[in-house]
Parts: structure tokens; C-alpha cells; sequence
């Protein structure tokens, strides 16, 4: 396998295998990034359908992008912006009104720890 | 019955008086209570508000000042957009509960036109899925044959209008959430170009491919849907400040001389024979009315998917991360701290498809990965564009299957690619951020609908228009309806 | 502190826009309103929302870059920086990433006669976060509360590059920093009330080697004094570890005021991974060239060229003109009132003892509505000069017209505060004291010169402090010389 850095402009982080197996380390990872409880049943087969999809999406690799931008936007614009001006808020009962758990003015949420 | 009626001949029996909003209203609320049961299309029905509205109406007609084609129209719209004071879910127990203090732009535009809303229509959650089977609550049914599915995500949107439980509806097409369920369910869908309809209020999947549109009985009532909700708003910085032409105006020109392009690369090995049938005479039909065709290639159309499949789930990661437990919806109870309850609150709020979508993205984003595969997905998507810009230089219209197959039996497809394999001809145009129409083209020997897809060049919805209304015109799809008893 | 190693420090400061509205909507961005009620679906991240840039925040942003030298990208863009905290309504920031408004500028500073240039890295926009409050103290609180008014306010986030050497020189960065923000109106500078921020990067080296120390974050120092406090504790700490031949860990690390040390956050395996990408809902921003020269047109007088010509055109010393151009409303007031009454080292002490310690700031709302005007206080000082009244009746008037408002002039008449300077009127007081307190006379005869100064208190006394100092010192003197 060759290293690609040159068809996708800058490759950072480690080599790509062929085969992207997506680890269950790194399933552990990103369900942490995310914030996402998976019991270990759904932690496999997700495991299993994300290589799946990651493979079928490794044919991006063959593309030669070289030189060709990223679209970010699919309309090109730029520097849509609206004065200072103020509008008024929603009242303070009505943005409450959904919250999960209220104490008095404010949301409230269990005790942080640091991770 | 008034609820067979498109919008326009309704809005026809109103002025003449011969019928009355609260009439039609109460003929669809009927009708909903009667075979909504069976079609499962409508998560929320808003009887109270819309019968309210239907006589506000009533009194406008009375007076003769009606605010337009859409006064008194009773419509649909799918659970992702926000309605103020009215339940509003996304398909998904994460937003159990959530009622919104806002509307959004669309909504509160088709009632500024004096629009009755019936109530809002189900949806795979959070807009990811092809079939409706992803939705949290229950799966609607094909009003064709109520053992299939209806398609997705907007599958509720799209059943309602086959069945007669919604004169129009509002849906969304991200990656062809509005063209699939169109086809497999014989409706007229649009998705206009992106930046064409406002974003506000509609609850975010993937940003930069997100657009709202319209299912309709035909393609008049697609083009008055469109003319209510398309133009700039403030709220939206990537709506586009371009004047809204009159769609209905240039409807009946034809398409004499029009140059339509047939790509090559949407005639492919899984495309169902009797699909390719029904677009290939739908085709012959153009060139009997006048259009001329050639052969267009659009060489990158077989990545399409891939991209897709790493910009819609990065953008949607994105998101939904603010679903959390902390402001609104769902907070699962039981939490130790503060992390342990986002990650309960995640893991119990959001379906399997939702969740494999989430990971995806956040991998997609994450450090060491997000050049390979984001990145890569970006620069794909610049060079799908390019392919369209540059058959556009020679046609003014491309033709094309919506679909590979027809309506398929729910269950059916359990392995997440199977599914995604649905999209592939919408996809590109929404990566491109271009305008796409489905228009009926027959039906199967089974009696199920079949879609031909119509794209355009950014901004030229009239152009759609126009050739599936003469297409429309040509043909008699549009008199047969689906069999449902009560 | 072992003058083996090196010390490298860069500062982070986010200040808080003045802008009348959010950076993405039209909620007010006024302080001290009650919880949640300056928020709207948009600033709370409800669903289905969309942010718009609020243009005079991008403004703001362009005079802060032209002050500190730095290059406007013309085309800069928004992202997204994912983290999940409940003060954060979206879990992700918009803030600028790969292409911020402006980069390479610069802030030079002085600290002990010494002049440095310090590199400014980049300037950006971002939102600001609500507000946590924890019940307790955050190890301890079973929940915490959120309030959501602060959510949305416009940042702009200064990076300096690694340039600062010591505390001194952090705290000199920052207070020129300040004055910049404050002089152009953007900020209001305040770091007690938390609308200017710092966080700091330190790392020690061996004295003259290349390669960078590990880096300590060090956040909470809520103020310039905390800031110098926090890194020299920093110095210290990570010069004792290294002598004592221990690895730095890579951490961030809070300042305790009252401990006056630094503790550690529990240190994390990996870095935050924000997971940037183009924010999707913002179309990217190009700022032409005009736009940048409209904004280049209404900078003012910024701080340190201010300073530089108060001490050569008013012949101030360096201190005062630091004082008095560390506020751009007191420095406008202190050439409102020369202009009037022209004797700059007059005005400038009185600004500098008698107005600073009455005003309860000097920002623009406190010298604004500062009771005595520059020109009232120009009159009273040119009441000094012409010998009207006393310096010392001269601080009761000044009371007095702080007090009421009114001018010198008015009140020296009312009360009759007029000094007494005729020869002729005095001279009879001070035979009157010399004749009461003739042993005092004596006693300073005899060498006692402090008796002198009870005389002219007794003659003082006597004129209800009217007297003019200088006419009583003379008199007598030339009394008491003829004993």
C-alpha cells in the first residue's frame, strides 16, 4: 500500500491499512467522543457495520483530488451578516418550559466530573 | 370528495363557493381518522388548530379577499420542522416531549398564505433512512401496498398525499428524502435548489445538503407549494437573496426544442428492469413533445454515495451533539454525573441508524482521520459538481431513474449499505446542490409507482417544472389512485 | 528562581465584544439581567436554529487587528470546535480555526526602561459560553445550574505568540492590551467581571537551548496581579521540578487565589480532540480591502502613541502619563481641562490624587459622570494660580464641588473662602499669636523649628484657614527675626 498524501493533499495521522478495519478500541473511542452508551452487543455490530460502510467508502481513495478544493458550501456565497440590532428574546418561562430539570431560573444537570 | 382534489381545484371550489375550507378540512380530518390507522402517516394531528384555521378562512373567502392559491388548503408537514406549541419529534425519542417556541420559516410562510395545518407526518429519526422504518414511534405504510414502505425519510409526507390525508405535504431531501418517497409512492416531489428555501426551523441532518420541498398531487400544486415557501430569509445565512420568479406562469410553455441529457452512468447493473422501462418510454414521450436529447456523462457519479456517506454523518455528528438531556427532550434517568447522562440520555434517545451515523461522523472528524476522509469527501464532492456544470454547459435538463426499484417490502433491507444503496441517483444532485423533481412514470406490473427524476441547473425549478408538467400532461399516471378502503 | 532556565510564556486573552447583541442573534448582550431571560431559540441551540454574523462584532474584530498590527485575511471563515459541557448549548463553538480574521501582529511593551516587542500569533471571533454555577465548589457539587444570558456573546480571542519572558512582562502585555481594547471602545476591559480573560502557556528551558520546555496550561486569574502571581508561583514550581530532575507534565492547571499556588486539573491522556470543520451555516467572510481602510480611518489616538506625546507636549514624567493614558476618558478629560486652564502638572495631580480617589473608576461611565467637569476643575486650579485661595482650601473646595456639582468659583464666594493675603490684615493675626504664645516664639528662637510650624497653624486657626501660607510664612518670619 502506498501512502496517499499525495491525492488527498495532506494526510495527517497514521497510514491507512488496505483494510480500515475499525478496531473496537477505536469504536470505545469515538463512542466516547460522542457520548454515545453502546452496550457491547451494539458496540459489534456496530463495530462490524462500520467496516462495512468504511470499506465501501475506502473507493474515494483511488480518486486522484489532487489540486481540486473542498466544497464547504454548495451555493457559493459570501459575507452574509445583519446589523446590531437588537430583537427581543423569548421570555424566560417559555425558553424553561422544555427543560428536563429546572431549579427556580436555571437548567439544572448532575454533578461534572472531570473526565 | 374534496380530499381526491389537488390544491388548485380546490382553491377553485372555494372561490366559486362551492365548497368551503372547514369543509375540507373536516373531509381530511375524517379521512385521516378513517385510514390513517392503516397508513400510520401523521405522528401529530392537529385537528383543533387546523379546523380553527379552516374558519378563518371560511370568512376570508366569504368577504372575497383570500390571501391566495393556498388559502384554506388543508396540508401536512413532516416532524422535523418546528411548529410552535405543537409536539415536534424528528422521528426520534430524543425529542419526546419537545415542544417548540418557534415556528419555522416555512411553516409560518404557508400559514401566512392561510394554509390549514393538518398535523405532522412521520419520518425516519432525525431524517436518516430511505424507508421510514428508522422512525422511533412506528413505520408507514406504502398506500400501495401496505406491506411495503413508503420510502424515506419524508415516508409519511409522501404517503399522506397517495392517500388522499393531506391536499399537499412539506418534506425534506437531504440525500433524495423527498424524490425516493415521491417515486415510491407516485407523488410529484421537489427538492428546490439549495438555498432556494430557508433553513429555519427545519431540524438540522447535514447543513450543507439539507433543503425543504414540497409533495403534491401534481405538478401545478408542486410549483404553488413552491411559490409559497421559496425565497430569501434573514434568519438564514445560506438562503439565497436570488427573486423568486413565478413558477406557475411559464408552467404550460412545453418543452419544444428543450436539450435533454440522458447520463450513462444512472443506467447500471441493480437498476430494475421495469424502472428502466418506464423512464426510457418517459424519455421517447419528451422527445414526442419536442425536446431533443443526447448523451451526457457524469464520470464521478459512482462516488457519490461514498462522499455522501462521510459529509451527511460528519455534518449530522455535528448536529446532534446538542441533544444531551440538558435543555429539552429526553434525560435518562438514573445518571451518576454529568457525562454518564449525556451518554445514557444518547444511547436511549437515538435509534440504531442515528447512532451508526453519529459514530461515523465523529470518526470522519476525528484527529488523524479527518484529511482522509472528510477532507477527501469534500474535494469528491467539487469534482461531482464539475461533472454536472459541465453537462449543463450542453443540456437544460437531465433525465434520469429516481430510483433502482420500486417500493420494497418492509424488513426487507436490514444491512445498513443495502439500504444507503437507495440513494444513488439523488445523492449527486444533492452534493452538487441542485434542483431535482420525481414525477410518476408508471407503475409496475404490481401495481407499484415508478419515479422518473428530473434534474436542473441551480435555480432553474421552472425549467423542472415545466418539462414534468408536459410530461404530466402527456400521460395518465395521475388518475390512478391506490386502493384503500376504510 | 534558578537562573539556569529560560522562561517562555504566551497569553491567550478573549475579550468580550461591546457590541449591543449577540454574535449570532439579536439577544441583548447587557450585564446582570436575570438568568435566561436574554436568550431566544438561537443562542439556546434549540433545534432547527441558524446563526447570523453580526457585522459590527466583525468590525470590532478589524480595528482590534489594526491596533495590534496584525494582517486582515480578506477571506477568513467561521468553524465548529466540538467539546460537550452544559454551558455550551450547541456542544460545539463557533468560533475560527484554519482561517481567523487576522494573524502576525504585534504589542510592544516596556517594562523597567526596557522596550520588547512582543508577537501577536492571531486574533479570531468566537461565541462565548453560558454561565456554570456549581453548587459549592465543582468537586464537591452534587448539580450545577446554567444560565444561558452570556450564551452567544461576541468574543474575540488574542493570541500572543511565545514572545514573554517574565510575570512583568505578561503583566505589562496585558495592561497594553487592555488599554487597546478599552481606547477603541471594543471592551470594556474588565477582568474582575470577567468581560477580558487570560489563560497563559509557560514552559521552562535550559537557559540558551533551542528546544521548548513542556507546556503548563494555567487558567482562572481573574486579574493582572493574579496573572503575575500565578506564573511566577509557575516559575518556581517548574524550576524546582526540573532542578530536582522531575518531567514536567503536560497539564493545565487552575490558579487559587487564596492558596496563592497552582493546582492541577486531573491531567488528561489526550489532548481535547475539537474535531474542527467549516461551519456549514456560515458563508465564509471576505473582507475587502475598502472595508479594512473605512474601519483604519476610525482608530483614534491608541494608548502608547498618546502616552509618548502627553510626556513630551505636557512634559509629564512616564509615570504619570501611564496613569493618565490608561483610561482613554481620563485622558481626554485631563486635555479638556489643560486646554482651559493650561498648567498640565497641575491638572494631572489633581486628576492623579484628589479626582482618582473619588471617581469609582476610570472608565468612560465614571469619568462621564464625574461631578466635576474638566472645566470646573481647570477653573478651580486657575483659582490656585492666582492665588484666590489656598491649596489647602483648595482640597475642601474640590470636595465641595464633587459633592454638588458646581463650580469653584461659585462656592469660594459663598463661603467666603477667598484667602486672606493682605500684609497689612495678617501681620495684626500674627502679632496677635505672637503676643498669646510668646513662649512658643521663644522656644523657636532658641532652635526649636518645629515650634514654626504650631505658629503658623495658630495663625491659620485664627483666619479659619484662609490665610495665605505664603504671606503668613513671611510675616512670620520676619516677626520673629526682629524678637
Amino acid at each position: 500500500m502506498t501512502a496517499d498524501g499525495g491525492s488527498t493533499g495532506a494526510m495527517s495521522g497514521p497510514p491507512l491499512p488496505n483494510d480500515p478495519k475499525i478496531t473496537m478500541k477505536e469504536v470505545d473511542h469515538v463512542a466516547r467522543l460522542a457520548r454515545l452508551q453502546l452496550s457491547d452487543a451494539e458496540k459489534e455490530r456496530m463495530r462490524r457495520e462500520l467496516d462495512g460502510i468504511l470499506s465501501y467508502i475506502d473507493k474515494l481513495r483511488a480518486l486522484d483530488t489532487e489540486g481540486v478544493p473542498p466544497t464547504s458550501h454548495a451555493v457559493p456565497m459570501t459575507n452574509v451578516m445583519r446589523e446590531d440590532e437588537p430583537a427581543p428574546s423569548l421570555p424566560q418561562a417559555e425558553m424553561l418550559a422544555n427543560a428536563p430539570d429546572r431549579s427556580g431560573e436555571f437548567f439544572r444537570v448532575p454533578r461534572i466530573i472531570e473526565e | 370528495m374534496l380530499t381526491d382534489l389537488t390544491i388548485h381545484e380546490l382553491a377553485e371550489r372555494f372561490k366559486l363557493g362551492d365548497a368551503t375550507p372547514t369543509q375540507a378540512a373536516r373531509e381530511y380530518l375524517d379521512r385521516i381518522a378513517a385510514l390513517d390507522p392503516k397508513v400510520k402517516a401523521y405522528l401529530t394531528v392537529t385537528g383543533d388548530a387546523a379546523l380553527a384555521g379552516a374558519a378563518e378562512a371560511d370568512a376570508r373567502f366569504k368577504s372575497g379577499t383570500p390571501l391566495g392559491p393556498l388559502d384554506g388548503v388543508p396540508l401536512g408537514v413532516k416532524d422535523v420542522f418546528c411548529t410552535r406549541g405543537v409536539r415536534t419529534t424528528c422521528g426520534s425519542k430524543i425529542l419526546d416531549g419537545f415542544v417548540p417556541p418557534y415556528d419555522a420559516t416555512v411553516v409560518a410562510r404557508l400559514v401566512r398564505a392561510g394554509a390549514v395545518i393538518l398535523g405532522k407526518l412521520n419520518m425516519d429519526e432525525f431524517a436518516m433512512g430511505s424507508s421510514t422504518e428508522n422512525s422511533a414511534y412506528f413505520t408507514t405504510r406504502n398506500p400501495w401496498d401496505l406491506s411495503r414502505v413508503p420510502g424515506g425519510s419524508s415516508g409519511g409526507s409522501a404517503a399522506a398525499v397517495a392517500a388522499d390525508l393531506a391536499a399537499a405535504t412539506l418534506g425534506t431531501d437531504t440525500g433524495g428524502s423527498i424524490r425516493q418517497p415521491a417515486a415510491f409512492c407516485g407523488n410529484v416531489g421537489l427538492k428546490p435548489t439549495y438555498g432556494r428555501v430557508s433553513r429555519f426551523g427545519l431540524v438540522a441532518f447535514a447543513s450543507s445538503l439539507d433543503q425543504v420541498g414540497p409533495f403534491a398531487k401534481d405538478v401545478l400544486d408542486a410549483a404553488l407549494m413552491l411559490q409559497a415557501i421559496a425565497g430569501h430569509d434573514p434568519l438564514d445565512s445560506t438562503s439565497a437573496a436570488i427573486p423568486v420568479p413565478d413558477y406557475a406562469a411559464e408552467l404550460s410553455r412545453g418543452v419544444q426544442g428543450l436539450r435533454v441529457g440522458i447520463p450513462a452512468e444512472y443506467f447500471i447493473e441493480g437498476l430494475d428492469a421495469e424502472v428502466e422501462a418506464a423512464v426510457r418510454a418517459a424519455i421517447e414521450t419528451l422527445k414526442g413533445l419536442g425536446a431533443k436529447t443526447e448523451s451526457v456523462s457524469l464520470p464521478h457519479t459512482e462516488y457519490g454515495l461514498a462522499a455522501y456517506y462521510l459529509i451527511a454523518p460528519a455534518e449530522c455528528s455535528s448536529n446532534l451533539a446538542r441533544y444531551d438531556g440538558v435543555k429539552y427532550g429526553l434525560r435518562a434517568p438514573g445518571a451518576r454525573d454529568l457525562i454518564d447522562m449525556y451518554s445514557r440520555t444518547r444511547g436511549a434517545g437515538f435509534g440504531a441508524e442515528v447512532k451508526r451515523r453519529v459514530m461515523l461522523g465523529t470518526y470522519a472528524l476525528s484527529a488523524g482521520y479527518h484529511d482522509a476522509y472528510y477532507g477527501k469527501a469534500q474535494r469528491v464532492r467539487t469534482l461531482i459538481q464539475r461533472d454536472f456544470q459541465k453537462a449543463f454547459e450542453r443540456v437544460d435538463v437531465i433525465v434520469a431513474p429516481t430510483t433502482p426499484t420500486v417500493a420494497f417490502k418492509m424488513g426487507e433491507k436490514e444491512d445498513p449499505l443495502s439500504m444507503y444503496l437507495n440513494d444513488v441517483f439523488t445523492i449527486p444532485v444533492n452534493l452538487a446542490g441542485l434542483p431535482g423533481l420525481s414525477v410518476p412514470a408508471g407503475f409496475t406490473k404490481a401495481g407499484l409507482p415508478i419515479g422518473l427524476q428530473l434534474i436542473g441547473k441551480a435555480f432553474d425549478e421552472a425549467t423542472l417544472l415545466r418539462t414534468a408538467k408536459a410530461y404530466e400532461a402527456a400521460t395518465t399516471w395521475r388518475e390512478r389512485k391506490p386502493g384503500l378502503a376504510a | 528562581m534558578s537562573g539556569a532556565y529560560d522562561v517562555v510564556i504566551g497569553l491567550e486573552v478573549h475579550a468580550q465584544l461591546l457590541t449591543r447583541t449577540k454574535m449570532f442573534c439579536g439577544c441583548s448582550t447587557v450585564f446582570g439581567a436575570p438568568p435566561n431571560t436574554q436568550t431566544c431559540p438561537i443562542c439556546q441551540g434549540m433545534p432547527g436554529t441558524l446563526p447570523v454574523i453580526n457585522r459590527r462584532a466583525v468590525e470590532f474584530g478589524i480595528k482590534t487587528s489594526l491596533a495590534i498590527d496584525c494582517t486582515v485575511n480578506a477571506d477568513n471563515r467561521f468553524a465548529r470546535k466540538h467539546y460537550y459541557y452544559p454551558d455550551m448549548p450547541k456542544n460545539y463553538q463557533i468560533s475560527q480555526y484554519e482561517e481567523p480574521l487576522a494573524e502576525h501582529g504585534h504589542l510592544d511593551i516596556e517594562v523597567d526602561g526596557a522596550a520588547r516587542r512582543i508577537g501577536i500569533e492571531r486574533l479570531h471571533l468566537e461565541e462565548d459560553v453560558g454561565k456554570l454555577i456549581h453548587e459549592g465548589s465543582l468537586e464537591t457539587a452534587q448539580s450545577s445550574r446554567v444560565d444561558f444570558n452570556r450564551a452567544g456573546v461576541p468574543l474575540m480571542e488574542i493570541v500572543s505568540k511565545p514572545d514573554i519572558r517574565t510575570s512583568e512582562e505578561a503583566g505589562a502585555y496585558l495592561r497594553g492590551l487592555r488599554a487597546i481594547v478599552v481606547y477603541l471602545g471594543v471592551c470594556d476591559g474588565n477582568m474582575e467581571e470577567g468581560s477580558m480573560r487570560c489563560d497563559a502557556n509557560i514552559s521552562l528551558k535550559r537557559a540558551g537551548a533551542t528546544p521548548l520546555g513542556t507546556k503548563v496550561e494555567v487558567k482562572n486569574m481573574n486579574s493582572f496581579r493574579n496573572v503575575q502571581h500565578a506564573l511566577e508561583y509557575e516559575i518556581k514550581r517548574q524550576g524546582r521540578a526540573l532542578d530536582a530532575g522531575e518531567r514536567i507534565v503536560q497539564e493545565t492547571r487552575l490558579w487559587d487565589p487564596d492558596k496563592g499556588q497552582t493546582v492541577s486539573m486531573r491531567s488528561k491522556e489526550f489532548a481535547h480532540d475539537y474535531r474542527y470543520f467549516p461551519e456549514p451555516d456560515l458563508p465564509p467572510l471576505n473582507v475587502e480591502a475598502r472595508w479594512v481602510e473605512a474601519v483604519r480611518a476610525t482608530l483614534p489616538e491608541l494608548p502608547a502613541a498618546r502616552r509618548v506625546r502627553f510626556m513630551r507636549a505636557h512634559a509629564l514624567t512616564a509615570y504619570d502619563a501611564d496613569l493618565l493614558t490608561g483610561s482613554r476618558a481620563l485622558a481626554d478629560y485631563f486635555e479638556a481641562a489643560v486646554a482651559q486652564c493650561g498648567t498640565p502638572k497641575a491638572v494631572a495631580n489633581w486628576i492623579l490624587n484628589e479626582l482618582l480617589r473619588e471617581l469609582p473608576g476610570d472608565d468612560e461611565r465614571a469619568v462621564a459622570d464625574c461631578a466635576v467637569s474638566p472645566g470646573n476643575l481647570a477653573g478651580l486650579i486657575t483659582l490656585i494660580e492666582d492665588g484666590t485661595i489656598s491649596g489647602k482650601i483648595a482640597k475642601d473646595v474640590f470636595e465641595k464641588m464633587y459633592r454638588s456639582g458646581e463650580d469653584a468659583r461659585t462656592i469660594v464666594s459663598r463661603e467666603g473662602l477667598t484667602q486672606v493675603a493682605d500684609a497689612g490684615a495678617l501681620g495684626a493675626v500674627v502679632d496677635g499669636v505672637l503676643a498669646e504664645h510668646a513662649k512658643v516664639a521663644l522656644d523657636y528662637k532658641a532652635g526649636k523649628r518645629a515650634a514654626l510650624g504650631f505658629l503658623v497653624g495658630q495663625v491659620m486657626k485664627a483666619t479659619a484657614g484662609k490665610a495665605s501660607p505664603g504671606v503668613v510664612n513671611s510675616l512670620l518670619a520676619e516677626k520673629l527675626s526682629k524678637l
